[in-house]
Formats: C-alpha cells, sequence, structure tokens
C-alpha cells in the first residue's frame, strides 16, 4: 500500500501577518531606543557588536576587542546568568545590538535580554507540532534587519519578530516539516534580504538556498543545491538521484560585500552509500558562489565526489586575504568535515584549488590531484552497499559544523578538530518514505570507533594559512571537541566543546590554556564578545545535545572510561573582568 | 600517482563532472511525486492552508476496534497476524487502521506502533497481563528526544535483545513493560492494549502512557 500519497501533493509557501502559532510574554520590555540595523552597519560592524553569525560577513569569527586578554583573562568571572529553560542542543550565538542580546534555543524559543544585567525583555515562544521530528532539534541564531529579528524553525517557518516587542510581524511556511525538510541554521541578512536554507539530509530531501523579502516575507527566490533537469550540473546525477539527492544547507553562508557574491555550504549526498548515487552529484560536499539578489549559481567548488561517508561539507568558508607564493589572495579557507583542511581562491568567476592538506589522519584519501583539487579515494575505505566498511575519521569527520575562527593579529586559523575517531557501516537499500529517515543503512548498524591507545580525541589546532604549518595544538584526553571558536584582539582564543562542561580561553599565539571556568552542561555554543559602557563581555550559551551527545553516547559503550552524563539543559553564560 | 599528494603548491581548479563510481545496476527508489510549489499570501489568516489534505480520521490516535496493518516490508497495508510473528523478536512496525473507512492512521507519526511477539514466561507479571499470546505493541516514538525506536539488539548492560533508539542509544525492555534500561530516555514507551479478532490484532484501547518525546524538536 502507498503511504500518505495525500501528503505528497505539494508545498504551500504561506505568509501571514497575524499568525496563531506564536505566544509571547512580556517581562520588562519594551525596548526603548533600538538600534535599527541597517546594510551599512552590517558591513562594517561596530567592535561593541556581534550581529552576524561570526560577526563579520567573511566568516572569520574575530572581535576587534581587547580589554580582556592574556594578562587578565585570568581574572574572568561570570556577571549574570539565564537559564533557559530548555534542554537539547544549545548551538546559536548570543546576537548583541547595542546593548540588547537575542539568544535563539531549541523549541523554537528567542529571548531578548539586557545584555548588561542579564534582565529579560521579551521572549518569544514557538508552538512546534507534537509529532515533528528532527535529528537536529536546535537553532544557530536570529539575523537582524531594520527594528525585526528573523528565526528559521525546526517545522520549516521563517519567523519575523518585532525586535522592541517581540511580537509576529510575518511567519512564512517555506517547505513541510512533515516530509523532513527543517532549518536550524541562522538567517544571513543582505540588503533587506532573509536567506535561509534547508536541513534533512537524512531524510532524502532536495537541499535548496532561499530569499525571503525583510519586509513582508514574500519569497524572493529558492535554488536548489542539486540541479534539477537542463541545470547545470544535472549531468552529475543518475535517473531520479536528484530528486532525493540531499545537498541540505543547514548553514549561514558567509558574504562578499565587494563582489556582492554569498558563499554557502553544501551537505553530503543522500542516501549515504555513494554506489547508491553514482556521478560526482553536484553541488554536494559543495561550496556554491550565489547572487544574492538572483540565486543563480555563479560558481562552485567541489570538496570531494560522490560522498559516501555522510561528510556535509556545511560551514562556509571563511574569506580571509592572505599572502601566498608572493601574491595577494582573495582565499575561501575552509577546514573540512573530509579532514582536508581546503585553501581556494575566489574570483569573480570561479573557485580555484589553491592547496589542500590533512589536518587530522585520515585513510579515505590518497591524495589530492594538483590539477583539479579532486581529492582521490582509497577504494578500500569507501562505504557500499552489502559489506561492511571502515573508514578514518569517523562520519562526524576531522571537523563538524562547529566553526573554526581566524584571527586577524595572529594570522592563525583556529579549528575544533576531532582525531582518533573511526567509523563504518553497510550500505543497504532501503525504500524511501518520506518523513523517515533514509540513511541507505541501518542506524544500528552505524559505529564511532576509538583507535586503540588513543591517548586523546578532541584536538584544538591553530594553523598558519599562509605555510600550511601547525603552530600548536591542545589535546583533549577524555572527549570529543564539539563546539565553535572564537578569536580576539586580546589574543585570546574561546572555545567550549568538551564533556567535562568547561568553557576555556587559549593564548592565541602559543596555545597556553590561560582560563577554563565549569559551566551547568556542555558547551556546544558559539562563544561572542561584545562591549557596553566601556565594558567587554564574553558571552556563550551552555547545553549539551544533538550530536555533541552522540559521540558522548557512542564514547561510553566504547568503555574507554568517558564521563557518562553530561547533564543538559541550557544557561547563557556571560563574562567579564572582576571589578 | 605523481600528481596525487597533499600540497601547498598552487594550481587553477578544474571542476569536469566526472563520476568514479560505479553504475548502479538498479533503481529500485520510488519516486517522489512532488507538484509544483504554490505560493498563498494572506494579511490576517488563523488556520493553514494545505494544498494536499490528510484523509479524514488519518491523523488520529488509534482507536478502539482498529485493525494493525503492517507498515512496511512485503506485507505493507496487511492486517498483521498472530501467526505471522515468530516468537522473540524482532519486532514488526505498523499503523492502526479503521476497518469502517479503510483509512490508515499513517497522518502523524505519532501513531507508529511496534509489535512484539515474545516467551510469556519471560514478561513481568504487569506485561503478561497486558499481553496476547505473548504478544505486545509498543509506540514506536522514543521517549526523549522522538526519534523512531529502530533497533533489535543485545542490550549494552545485559545479555537480552531489548529495543533501542539509535539517536543516544536509549534501550528499552520489552517484557517489562518496555521501561528504560540504558540511555537518557526519561520513561518508557507507551502500551497499546490489542486483541486477537480472527487472529488478527485488533487495538482494545487508548495508549496506555504518552506517547512521544519529551520536547519536541
Ligand atoms: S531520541 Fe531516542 S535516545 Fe534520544
Amino acid at each position: 500500500m502507498t503511504r500518505k500519497q495525500w501528503l505528497l501533493s505539494g508545498f504551500v509557501a504561506f505568509t501571514c501577518l497575524a499568525s496563531t502559532l506564536a505566544s509571547t510574554a512580556a517581562v520588562s520590555g519594551p525596548i526603548e531606543n533600538y538600534a535599527p540595523v541597517t546594510a551599512q552597519r552590517l558591513e562594517n560592524p561596530e567592535p561593541a557588536n556581534w550581529m552576524l553569525y561570526r560577526r563579520t560577513y567573511d566568516g572569520q569569527g574575530y572581535s576587534p576587542l581587547d580589554q580582556i586578554n592574556t594578562s587578565n583573562v585570568k581574572n574572568l568571572t561570570p556577571v549574570w546568568t539565564f537559564a533557559t529553560g530548555v534542554v537539547e542542543g544549545h548551538e546559536a550565538p548570543p546576537i548583541v545590538n547595542n546593548g540588547v542580546m537575542f539568544v535563539a534555543t531549541p523549541m523554537g524559543q528567542v529571548i531578548a535580554l539586557n545584555a548588561k544585567t542579564g534582565d529579560e525583555y521579551w521572549r518569544y515562544k514557538r508552538q512546534l507540532p507534537d509529532d515533528l521530528f528532527q535529528l537536529h532539534p536546535t537553532s544557530r541564531g536570529v539575523g537582524l534587519w531594520e527594528d525585526k529579528l528573523y528565526l528559521a524553525t525546526t517545522d520549516d517557518h521563517v519567523v519575523a519578530l518585532d525586535a522592541k516587542t517581540g511580537k509576529v510581524v510575518w511567519d512564512t511556511k517555506v517547505q513541510d516539516y512533515k516530509k523532513g525538510q527543517y532549518m536550524t541554521l541562522m538567517p544571513l541578512i543582505v540588503d533587506g534580504k532573509v536567506i535561509v536554507g534547508g536541513s534533512g539530509g537524512e531524510f532524502g530531501v532536495r537541499g535548496y538556498v532561499a530569499a525571503y523579502d525583510a519586509k513582508d516575507g514574500k519569497e524572493l527566490w529558492r535554488t536548489y543545491t542539486i540541479p534539477g533537469e537542463g541545470e547545470p550540473g544535472h549531468d552529475t546525477w543518475q535517473g531520479e538521484d536528484w530528486k532525493n539527492g540531499g545537498g541540505s544547507a543547514w548553514m549561514t553562508g558567509n558574504y562578499d560585500k565587494d563582489t556582492k557574491t554569498i558563499y554557502w555550504g553544501v551537505g553530503n549526498a543522500a542516501p549515504w552509500p555513494g554506489e547508491m548515487h553514482p556521478g560526482d552529484n553536484l553541488y554536494t560536499s559543495s561550496v556554491l558562489a550565489l547572487d544574492p539578489n538572483t540565486g543563480k549559481i555563479k560558481t562552485y567548488h567541489q570538496y570531494h565526489q560522490n560522498d559516501s561517508w555522510d561528510w556535509d561539507e556545511v560551514e562556509a568558508p571563511m574569506l580571509i586575504d592572505l599572502q601566498r607564493d608572493g601574491r595577494n589572495i582573495k582565499s575561501l579557507v575552509h577546514p573540512g568535515r573530509d579532514a582536508i583542511f581546503w585553501i581556494l581562491e575566489r574570483t569573480p568567476t570561479k573557485i580555484n584549488y589553491v592547496a589542500g592538506w590533512p589536518f587530522v589522519s585520515t585513510d579515505v584519501w590518497k591524495g589530492i590531484d594538483a590539477e583539479s583539487g579532486r581529492p582521490i579515494v582509497d577504494p578500500a575505505h569507501k562505504p557500499m552497499v552489502g559489506k561492511r566498511v571502515e573508514f578514518c575519521p569517523s562520519l562526524w569527520g576531522g571537523k563538524d559544523w562547529p566553526s573554526a575562527a581566524y584571527s586577524q593579529k595572529t594570522g592563525l586559523v583556529y579549528v575544533p578538530a576531532n582525531e582518533n575517531f573511526c567509523g563504518g557501516f553497510t550500505g543497504e537499500k532501503v525504500p524511501l518514505k518520506p518523513g523517515e529517515l533514509w540513511l541507505g543503512t541501518k542506524p544500528e548498524d552505524i559505529g564511532l570507533k576509538t583507535k586503540p591507545g588513543a591517548d586523546h580525541f578532541g584536538e584544538l589546532q591553530a594553523w598558519d594559512p599562509v605555510t600550511g604549518k601547525k603552530m600548536w595544538q591542545h589535546n583533549f584526553p577524555k572527549s570529543q571537541l564539539f563546539g565553535s571558536v572564537t578569536a580576539t584582539a586580546g589574543d585570546l582564543v574561546f572555545v567550549g566543546g568538551t564533556n567535562d562542561r568547561n568553557f576555556r580561553a587559549f593564548n592565541a599565539k602559543s596555545g597556553e590554556l590561560l582560563w577554563e571556568q565549569k559551566t551547568n552542561s556542555g558547551i556546544m555554543g558559539m562563544p561572542v564578545s561584545y562591549e557596553i559602557d566601556g565594558t567587554q563581555y564574553i558571552a556563550i550559551q551552555s547545553g549539551w545535545g544533538v550530536d555533541a551527545q552522540r559521540i558522548q553516547d557512542a564514547l561510553v559503550t566504547n568503555n574507554i572510561g568517558i564521563e557518562a552524563n553530561v547533564p543538559q539543559g541550557g544557561v547563557i553564560w556571560v563574562f567579564a573582568l572582576k571589578k | 600517482m605523481s600528481r596525487a599528494s597533499f600540497n601547498t603548491s598552487s594550481s587553477s581548479s578544474d571542476n569536469t563532472a566526472e563520476s568514479e563510481a560505479d553504475a548502479c545496476t538498479e533503481q529500485t527508489r520510488r519516486a517522489l511525486l512532488m507538484s509544483a510549489l504554490a505560493t498563498t499570501a494572506c494579511l490576517a489568516c488563523s488556520t493553514q492552508v494545505h494544498a494536499g489534505e490528510d484523509a479524514p480520521g488519518s491523523d488520529e490516535r488509534p482507536q478502539k476496534g482498529d485493525l494493525l496493518v503492517f507498515s512496511e516490508g512485503d506485507q505493507e497495508g496487511k492486517p498483521v497476524t498472530a501467526a505471522a510473528l515468530s516468537a522473540g523478536g524482532p519486532p514488526v512496525h505498523a499503523w492502526p487502521k479503521d476497518p469502517k473507512t479503510s483509512v490508515v492512521r499513517s497522518a502523524s507519526r505519532l501513531n507508529e506502533i511496534l509489535i512484539i511477539r515474545l516467551d510469556p514466561a519471560e514478561l513481568d507479571e504487569q506485561t503478561k497481563a497486558r499481553a496476547v499470546d505473548g504478544i505486545l505493541a509498543y509506540s514506536a516514538i522514543c521517549s526523549h528526544a522522538g526519534c523512531p525506536v529502530t533497533a533489535w539488539v543485545k542490550s549494552d548492560v545485559g545479555d537480552k535483545e531489548v529495543l533501542k533508539c539509535m539517536c543516544h542509544n536509549s534501550e528499552y525492555d520489552p517484557r517489562a513493560g518496555a521501561q528504560v534500561v540504558f540511555g537518557p530516555a526519561p520513561r518508557r514507551l507507551a502500551t497499546l492494549p490489542l486483541t486477537l479478532v480472527d487472529g488478527s490484532l485488533s487495538v482494545a484501547g487508548n495508549f496506555i502512557g504518552k506517547v512521544g518525546g519529551a520536547q519536541p524538536g
């Protein structure tokens, strides 16, 4: 019998100015004197603010604030905390605009706070459907434009809220969550366009990036990451495979304001074993260069072809100006989930391969073709149908979605990496059922193995992207590292990501651990820095869950003496120097 | 492979679309029927508009008198009979079906059910009282974060097979009312009371216990 045929009959994009789905409760709001967000402010953000996912459009994750520095960071102390009231992975950066902080949490919640005192202005709580199911129930943040903010929800809507009151201004349905379509990313705002991308690769969706008018939520364009019939790249797919080919756009893109080009990371192909979708499978495991006005694909680079390892390349590459081989390179730097540290060159019409090297050990690649930049696969470690195949690193890759950072002061790239993890699975042909997992293997057959005798797992690495040299590394003996990195002009690197609940600061030049603070839960969020009335603050969400938890559970079953219980539950932590 | 090395030297990219995988001999995948996108805008509306409607009753919870039908495999859509279940597992996946309207209640994933047949001697007293010839029905939705419970594997903490959710490794013992024996799940799987009608399984009452995860995603 055919299941739910009537559910397959199409998607309706839906715009509504008076949604019944939201509830808001003002506590000490509304906010007075809100500073409207303009294109100019986003393109050249004040050092005191953190208004984009990685603070600046180039995705570097760098704050120019330096009041907190290597000599005084030992005096960093919590100044306020705020419990979010929900469990699961808290992945969003606290977004700060002139003293107002907006925090997105799992469960479709946004909290507006006084960034100096921690007092609540308002809270938006989305009423999510009971039958919602995703592998990644989280949110990576809210985008700002003029006097509104924008949330992409796990039930696949984009919602605009009034920044001063939290009231819903518009609510647009993007696609149908029952078919496995959802969103977890922080929208990228470019010139009044709210740009989002779809999650759900594990459900056999067809990925896309789409833009909505910030004023009224009308869809302006939608570009599929898997090209349809007649589109360039379609011939890299066979038969009907493209219709459910994956290529989710899980994460926020970066933006080159000079050439007006968005760079967006694209996830792996579905289902996992490449044998089930022969071909290069454009544009999976790639970076797309998009025109923000039309969504047109200007050019692309595919990091690896015919993905079979679940190696999403969803973090957008950082835009960094480098001096290499005696010339200035406008580069794209991407430490990949495929274990390769990629350096590419962006030109208006083309992305050039410059260099690549493994930043953790891998048995999958024999090398990279120096002409084309195509990695050369060892077939012995490429998963296939009907046979168990093992490979290193594991399906979580050398570095998953948590962001790397680049310090303009040290010129180094800081990578949250994982070493000594391998994995494997047996490919299996299974029919696709919309809204149900479609991995191409049995979930119970997926394994995470630690290498025998491994003395550590997580690694915070510092690389010189000019020379390709690793400058320092800090090892975490009993934990994975699954949190985003932020660098500051105080020559500090902040990161959580370990199962001991610690938040840490390292010397950006030497890698010396300078400060750590135990928090309520494990941290998988993104550290940010901001300034109010002459005081520099560091903020982070602590709240363990999603893949950090999955790795944790898998580690525990490896019986290697890893801490079994990492408590869940979200808290926003804000730190400043002791007065 | 002289050119095949990890390098730090420059060269230009050539993104030729060239397949390195073997050709798939068989296209077994079901094609999805997807119609064109429709856009509806309104200024003040209180209900959502769907292009495709669920059949009436298809998202209601299982009702007394519903038949249980296979939700997957060769027998998909056919009634689950006691004779089709081998003792000791693995569980089969099923949907409730309204015998009067023939509507399968598959529009909500919260209706997915695991049916398992066990040796009655292995069941605890309460579970035995709920079983019919050792047959039990549980919600297939994990009480942790709502993933589907997919596996029937040896427990990480015991020597018996358990129902396992692979999202975060929660394990449930079907011999003891699907109580949690390992992992982060906060409570047991909901039980669906059963009865046998002419050898086929039928729903005898509402779910006992809460269906679904602790919080939706
Ligand atoms: S959802 Fe089942 S263990 Fe987490």
